[in-house]
């Protein structure tokens, strides 16, 4: 019924007509897009910092507003600790740990972290000109999926200011429950590193005392002991020697800190 | 409205619902339904895209050479799927970040491949859109009635909202884990399919009836 030229022709216009459509509305939408990116990065960090209240509900401006004017990112060479060139507001540090150019295999570690990005994120928290405290991210792997998140730390670079994920694929529920705000609020004020620096911080199987108590360890999430352990894990290599234990002696050196 | 059309609308939800009868698109029904949030959205982007590839392949039916026509229909889902997955991104980032690839999966889901080469290949766009529409909501009648048991029974909430206090925040309901994992899903979806063919018996294939099959053993006895 029809000849081979109308069906080449035909399948022409087809895939013609619906890549206007796919690269019309690709396009159009781009920039919605990433500024819904960035925005849900803001909003992370400034709920970490601990300066979000609780149901409290910011719209966008909101959220970029105080993100000005209290978080100033800044890029580190992660191996030294030094300060890096480069445009914090832009760098897309997953995207720099999965490129071979500006990442390294990362040592072998129980985090299970694969790559390690040369240049990294560091999140100053200033109020009224003072420095407040530290942000990282974090990533490392839980029981099925590998979590993204950040870690507040106060000024004095040893007590948590906050902890958050915002990627993971765990069991909602049992693992999920890392994005329960009664459990992140456990890791308030607890420390993360003790007397002599080492990363101390983990997550107890079961119930942990209160932060003035019992200072290094935080409730297990029940039913998650792999999520837990994981978390563990992540936290206590980040804020190591080859995550960002560098900076922050750099960090402490220049701020006097014992 | 024809009684046609009616029929095209109203059918696919009940006697003829794209899950309950035709057991298709199962995956993203066990997948997106441990929330409502998640459900409803994704609900609205099955029909968006069902009525967008029924319209489009039954406005070109008559043109589409035989021999190509899945590979065209397939072309033109993907590229409605990639737009409603662009949209979702703009428009409702939260939601579509927890969707994450299900919203892709819907290329895969047969019920929309289905309709455009059961439906749309022979009926004009009009009753195709009704059709379309038709199909999504039946779908999306599956997806919201597990979704409701599923997150008010797995976490205590509906819409994110606590209905049923749970333990862990200082109320009395222990959250059944199960209905978070996805054979709760199964379960469901197997106790909606029980519940619409002790309603509409009619549904029921004669071949799986226990007494059919002792009737044909016993004959295979006799010979």
């Amino acid at each position: 019924m029809h000849s081979t030229g109308f069906t080449v022709m035909f399948a022409a216009a087809v895939c013609g007509v619906c890549s206007v459509f796919v690269a019309g509305s690709a396009v159009s939408l781009k920039e919605r897009q990433e500024t819904n990116k960035v925005l849900d990065r803001q909003g992370k960090v400034l709920d970490v910092a601990g300066l979000v209240g609780e149901g409290e509900d910011l719209s966008a401006q909101e959220i970029s507003a105080r993100y000005e004017k209290n978080i100033k990112p800044e890029l580190i060479t992660l191996k030294t600790g030094e300060p890096a060139e480069g445009d914090a507001a832009t760098f897309d540090q997953k995207r720099a740990a999965s490129d071979p150019a500006t990442s390294e295999a990362a040592p072998a570690n129980s985090a299970k972290v694969m790559r390690l990005p040369n240049e990294a994120l560091v999140f100053k928290i200033e109020q009224e000109g003072k420095l407040k405290g530290l942000i990282v991210p974090i990533e490392g792997k839980g029981l099925w999926s590998t979590l993204y998140g950040y870690l507040a730390l106060q000024a004095d670079a040893r007590t948590i200011k906050g902890i958050t994920f915002y990627q993971h694929g765990e069991t909602p529920g049992l693992g999920g429950e890392v994005d329960n705000p009664r459990w992140k609020a456990l890791w308030k004020d607890r420390l993360a590193f003790n007397e002599g620096w080492e990363p101390q911080i983990s997550v107890k199987k079961g119930t942990a005392g209160s932060a003035e108590e019992d200072p290094y360890q935080v409730d297990g999430l029940s039913g998650a002991t792999i999520t837990s352990r994981g978390v563990t894990h992540l936290v206590q290599f980040w804020l190591g020697e080859h995550g960002y234990g560098p900076y922050l002696e750099k960090y402490r050196k220049a701020n006097g800190i014992q | 409205m024809s009684s046609q059309s009616r029929e095209a609308l109203v059918d696919p939800l009940f006697n003829n619902n794209p899950i309950a009868l035709q057991v298709l698109g199962i995956c993203s029904a066990l997948a997106v339904t441990t929330k409502l949030e998640t459900a409803v959205v994704m609900t609205a982007a099955v029909i968006a895209v069902l009525l967008g590839s029924n319209v489009a392949v039954s406005i070109i039916r008559n043109m589409i050479p035989p021999s190509i026509r899945i590979i065209v229909q397939l072309t033109i889902i993907a590229s409605l799927v990639i737009i409603t997955d662009q949209v979702l991104k703009a428009f409702v980032y939260d939601i579509s970040k927890q969707l994450s690839v299900f919203v892709g999966l819907i290329i895969t889901n047969c019920i929309v491949m289905g309709r455009a080469e059961a439906y749309a290949m022979q009926n004009p766009p009009g009753l195709s859109a009704i059709d379309g529409l038709g199909n999504g909501l039946g779908y999306g009648v599956v997806l919201l009635s597990v979704g409701f048991v599923r997150e008010l029974f797995g976490s205590g909430k509906l819409f994110g909202v606590t209905i049923l206090q749970p333990v862990t925040e200082g109320g009395w309901y222990v959250p059944n884990g199960l209905m978070l994992l996805a054979p709760a899903a199964f379960f469901l979806i197997g106790i909606f399919i029980w519940a619409v063919r002790a309603w509409k018996p009619e549904q029921i294939e004669e071949d799986f009836r226990v007494g059919a099959l002792l009737e044909l053993s016993h004959e295979g006895d006799l010979r």
